[in-house]
């Protein structure tokens, strides 16, 4: 008895069937606030740079996570950078097939130590290689509203 | 392996508020940034770090740990999440103390964060997810339930009015009106909260504190380290942590022995014998009115059911002579939930170092206690501080 | 504080700036669904609950008759011996009258509110309580130390939950 006491039988197994029932805004963040008004108002990527380790932050930070100096200089670093490495996805989500294969690359943006990781494209799978020097294209202005989507994939330059 | 002896050498905080623009990592780094500059140390002398936050659907952000490891100090550094509910805060600080008594680490840098405000439409939601999920949360509770319970449970088994409650309210709310971070500090009456909306009978609005973003943070030193960097540490002498049956329902709700068990523990490790005489300030945990009264009978600060009358005669004022909560508690500072826990201790180590400011308890205090509770009820957390 | 000027950091929002747009944030709507196993404890306790009945398991070492039943005592640590049946009546040990939700959403004008109680099962050890809901009472009325007894679903509606038993009512004694 006791905990030797078994379910012998799988149809005798039972479960509960609940949901966690939870919904979250996220806030930008102060550095995050500055990075996403960029790409919004004006299509722009920004970092923040630490002189002293000689990093810069993409996206930025408010502190270098090194030396925990406070960095407060915003600096524009352009739209272009490279493939770092990639992936192509033949699944959703759910497991389901997509019709197309969509490609997911980490962006190391010029001149720059951060990496954002963004889909790839008009680009064939087949042509996607490490290195490849890639650049932002982006949502017409009045469709962005601050979000890592206003950026629409990385492209090939 | 002996122990070392610990000092506490740096605190630091952020406003505790509603909702907070910064998002978890970046409060975290200011009350860590804090910490740090406070005792002049910078992230290079930080051995490890010790991390808290409460549950990950808070923030709604999955392994929590991780995500804030940056703000908090941790890069390619020894990190580690202690982790018990409520409790977590003051057991972040326990924490942080074994890593440096062992002899493992020199210095611990001690960060816990909450931002309960990412959670909509009200935090109250994640907080279903710590019933059974089973037996409990098919009866749809409100985390306020539990509280009410218990509340009413002490009430009865004591002979204690709301009225004699509510004092604490009062009081707490009112020490915040000097305390820099606070969010609600306020001065009301005893009625103010008597009056004020029932939610869960007998738990009315004013009994209960906020729901708040904040980071507080703290910087752990070995004895012959400590000494080197400041003329003033404040010693952690004495840590204590315990947990009763998860059963929840099946034991008395009148008195948290946990709590006695875990006081018993950090008074036995400080050589304190008789606490009522030998602690001159304390924080107990009060995420409502009543608990600061449950744990300060818990903590042997009096008998059972004697804490309502001390409260009464303004013992426990900052001016009285058990100074209880002069920071304004989580009732008016506010209530981060693993951050107030380290915010407790911060204050009792200001308090200590006499550097409360307007918040100063008088008679230059030497022993200090800072306590939290949590889990889903049953945990206590407890630690004994020396000037 | 008073020996150096502390800046404390933190910067307040209010809900209309980000209802107003004012701050940039992002919102993500998880579907976070589970199927939580019963093992052979609450899948019992479950069973029972579908039969009309309550269900306990006891310890022989320290002699506790356990509600929610378990299948190792965590006092002894050691292995529970055996089923017993309880009681469908208690006493109420706590009570709370709530007016909340459980999302925190204030009930509405004219609904009644909750009455959770921690009930002391009959037939369990002393102390043994579980959480549930009273019902067919005045909220005013109710009182520690009230004998309770359960009030069924039908067996049609009962499908193995602490909710076959619809709310504890109390015993109009004579
Ligand atoms: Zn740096
Ligand atoms: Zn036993």
């Amino acid at each position: 008895m006791g905990i030797t006491e078994k379910i012998n039988r799988n149809i005798d197994i039972t479960s509960w069937k609940g949901k966690i029932p939870v919904n979250y805004i996220y806030t930008a963040g102060i550095a995050g606030e500055k990075f996403f008004r960029e790409i919004k108002d004006n299509a722009k990527i920004v970092g923040t740079k630490c002189e002293k380790c000689e990093v810069t932050y993409v996206p930025p930070k408010i502190y270098c996570e090194r030396c925990f100096a406070r960095l407060e200089n915003y600096i524009d670093v352009g739209t272009k950078g490279t493939i770092h490495t990639f992936t192509i996805l033949h699944e959703n989500l759910d497991g389901t097939k997509k019709e197309e294969p969509t490609i997911i690359a980490v962006v190391k943006i010029d001149g720059t130590d951060g990496g954002l990781i963004h889909w790839l494209g008009e680009i064939d799978p087949k042509d996607v290689k490490i290195g490849m020097h890639i650049k932002a294209v982006f949502k017409s202005k009045e469709k962005r509203e601050g979000s890592i989507l206003d950026i629409k994939y990385f492209k090939p330059i | 392996m002996g122990k070392r002896r610990v000092a506490i050498v740096g605190a630091g905080m952020t406003k505790f508020v509603r909702r907070a623009q910064e998002t978890g990592k970046e409060l975290a780094y200011e009350a860590a940034k804090m910490a740090l500059d406070s005792c002049e140390l910078t992230l290079k002398d930080v051995d490890c770090v010790s991390l808290g936050t409460a549950p990950d659907a808070f923030d709604g952000v999955h392994m929590k740990g991780e995500y804030l490891s940056d703000g908090a100090g941790g890069w390619r550094k020894p990190i580690m999440r202690p982790y018990v509910g409520g409790g977590t805060g003051v057991f972040t600080a326990i924490h942080g103390w074994l890593q440096v008594t062992s002899g493992l680490f020199d210095i611990c840098l001690v960060v816990a964060e909450e931002k309960m405000s990412s959670c909509y439409p009200h935090p109250a939601g994640a907080f279903l997810t710590i019933f059974d999920h089973t037996t409990e949360q098919p009866l749809k509770p409100n985390l306020i339930w539990i509280f009410a319970l218990e509340m009413r449970r002490y009430m009865e088994t004591y002979g204690i009015s709301h009225r004699d409650i509510a004092l604490v309210s009062v009081k707490n709310k009112k020490n915040a009106m000097d305390h820099p971070c606070a969010q609600i500090p306020q001065e009301i009456t005893v009625d103010d909260v008597l009056n004020s909306e029932v939610l869960a009978d007998p738990v009315h609005l004013l009994d209960i504190s906020p729901t708040s973003d904040g980071a507080a943070a703290l910087v752990l030193a070995s004895e012959h380290i400590a000494k080197k960097i400041t003329d003033k540490p404040v010693w952690l002498d004495g840590v204590g942590w315990n947990i009763d049956t998860a059963y929840w329902a099946t034991r008395d709700l009148c008195y948290p022995r946990y709590v006695e068990k875990a006081a018993r523990m950090a008074y036995e490790m400080a050589g304190i014998k008789e606490p009522h005489k030998e602690i001159q300030v304390a924080e107990p945990y009060d995420p409502f009115d009543y608990k600061e009264l449950h744990h300060m009978e818990g903590l042997l600060l009096c008998g059972k059911g004697e804490a309502p009358r001390l409260t009464a005669e303004g013992v426990t004022a900052r001016d009285g002579n058990l100074p209880i909560c002069p920071s304004g508690g989580l009732l008016g500072v506010g209530n981060p939930i693993a951050a107030s826990g380290v915010m407790k201790i911060c204050e009792i180590f200001w308090q200590l170092r006499e550097e409360a400011g307007k918040r100063q308890v008088p008679g230059k205090p030497k022993v200090g206690l800072a306590q939290a509770w949590g889990d889903l009820m049953q945990v206590g957390t407890v630690v004994v501080m020396r000037r | 504080m008073n020996n150096k000027k502390l800046n404390f950091k933190g910067t307040a929002l209010r809900s209309s700036d980000i209802k107003e747009k004012k701050v940039l944030t992002t919102s993500w709507k998880p579907s976070l669904q589970y199927a939580w196993d019963d093992g052979v404890a609450i899948g019992r306790y479950l069973k029972e609950l579908k039969n009309g009945k309550i269900i306990a398991r006891k310890c022989k070492k320290c002699g506790r008759i356990m509600i929610p039943p378990r299948m190792f005592c965590e006092l002894c640590f050691r292995p529970t011996d055996e089923w017993v049946y309880v009681k469908d009546t208690g006493i109420i040990n706590t009570f709370s009258i709530s007016y909340v939700h459980w999302d925190a959403r204030r009930i509405k004008e004219g609904e009644k509110p909750f009455i959770p109680a921690v009930i002391e099962i009959d037939g369990a050890s002393e102390g043994m309580g579980i959480l549930h809901v009273l019902g067919e009472v005045d909220p005013e009325d109710v009182k520690s130390g009230m004998r309770v007894k359960a009030v069924w679903k039908s067996p049609e509606e009962r499908i193995g939950a602490i909710t076959d038993i619809k709310y504890f009512k109390p015993i109009i004694e004579r």
